[in-house]
């Protein structure tokens, strides 16, 4: 009897609630028909930008432990050179100015994302407006989306990584020993309508937008210079855009 | 009766030990009166009404569900609203809805699950103690 009265009053109480799949057309979460992107102006961004600001204002937001050792550091965005970031593009006399340029790296939240191929609990999964996300409470550490993804975005929590945070913010959770982490294109700001955290601190230098909107900021400073994604030959479709010249002066 | 007086003396030795337990419940220091839960924290003594996202004993009994509900509509369904029974509209968040008014963890959470004999690992991510 008591059941049967909580029961009832569970399915009251969880009206509110959205269907869990399918019916309510936004499954996957996110906006259907946006495509989150970013485009990044390499030379702005070396004359510009200050990476160690960016990195921090990221890892405190999402508490994102800070490792020294290679192998266990955590990386949502981080600085490769443009030799690494875009090996293939192995240039016998590349420009020193382009080889020696710093460029930010992060998950590209691809269209045909490898690694939520691979995920054997959808632990990792595409929204619809792109970004790939993750749901940490899913994932079990078995890492073969970091072996999937070719461009190393993926970190597993070695160990605690309350351990190596300063201060945590009651904001967003922590993860555990044993999880697989990455980064999230800022999806809980673009929910509320604000701008990934990179771009707002990156002084214009990395720029947000909807790469299905003709007009936006993203698409406009593509149709007007020559841009490159990594390793795009793969079929990933990559979401995040690096133009060498050009963004400047049309954003 | 053959050895009448030692089957009495065990008989009643033995009907006392067995009703032990139903004396002490009965007469005893409450011996099952439930957890004790508080609610006392600075943001629930400032609101004018003390309401919760859903009923009291809907609460007790099925917070976990609607925690459940509600994680799967925030990362996989990108839903963030909730809108309670009453029609107010809140956050669907453990860390600011939930442990932003319980932010005495000992005495509200503890209190019951230690009670229940449950073990959770919610609070390994969510850290209730820093907000």
């Amino acid at each position: 009897m008591m059941g049967a009265a909580l029961g009832a009053a569970g399915l009251g109480a969880l009206s509110g609630c959205s269907p869990t799949e399918g019916a309510s057309g936004r499954a996957g979460g996110g906006v259907e028909g946006r495509h989150w992107g970013f485009v990044v102006d390499v030379e702005k961004f070396n004359r510009v930008a200050d990476m160690d600001k960016i990195r921090s204002v990221c890892a405190k937001a999402y508490n994102i432990p800070s490792i020294d050792d290679p192998k266990e550091e955590i990386k949502w965005i981080w600085e490769e050179p443009f030799e690494d970031s875009f090996a293939e593009m192995d240039e016998a006399y590349l420009a020193d100015a382009v080889k020696d340029s710093d460029v930010p790296v992060l998950c590209n939240h691809c269209e045909e994302p490898p690694c939520v191929r691979v995920c054997p609990t959808q632990a990792t999964f595409k929204r619809k407006d792109g970004i790939v996300e993750m749901d940490y409470h899913r994932c079990i550490g078995c890492r073969f989306c970091m072996a999937a993804c070719p461009y190393g975005a993926r970190s597993l929590n070695f160990s605690d990584p309350v351990k190596h945070l300063d201060h945590v913010n009651p904001d967003f959770p922590t993860r555990t020993r044993g999880v697989v982490e990455k980064c999230t294109l800022c999806s809980d700001r673009i929910d509320r309508g604000e701008m990934p955290l990179c771009a707002e601190a990156s002084n214009g230098s990395i720029l947000f937008g909807d790469l299905n909107d003709p007009d936006s900021d993203v698409r406009r400073a593509l149709a007007q210079s020559f841009s490159i994604r990594r390793r795009a030959s793969l079929g990933t479709g990559p979401s995040v855009y690096y133009v060498l010249k050009g963004v400047e002066e049309h954003a | 009766m053959y050895k009448g007086k030692r089957i009495v003396a065990f008989a009643v030795v033995f009907c006392a030990v067995v009703l032990m337990p139903f004396w002490a419940n009965a007469f005893g220091a409450s011996a099952s009166s439930g957890p004790e839960v508080s609610t006392d924290t600075p943001a629930i003594n400032q609101m004018d009404e003390k309401q919760c996202v859903a009923e009291t004993e809907y609460m007790k009994g099925s917070h976990m569900q609607l925690l459940d509900q509600w994680r799967t509509d925030v990362v996989r369904n990108g839903s963030r609203e909730y809108t309670s029974d009453s029609g107010q509209v809140y956050e669907k968040s453990l860390d600011g809805t939930c442990l932003g008014c319980h932010s005495n963890k000992e005495e509200f959470c503890d209190a019951c699950h230690d009670y229940a004999g449950v073990d959770l690992y919610c609070w390994d991510c969510h850290d209730g103690s820093a907000s």
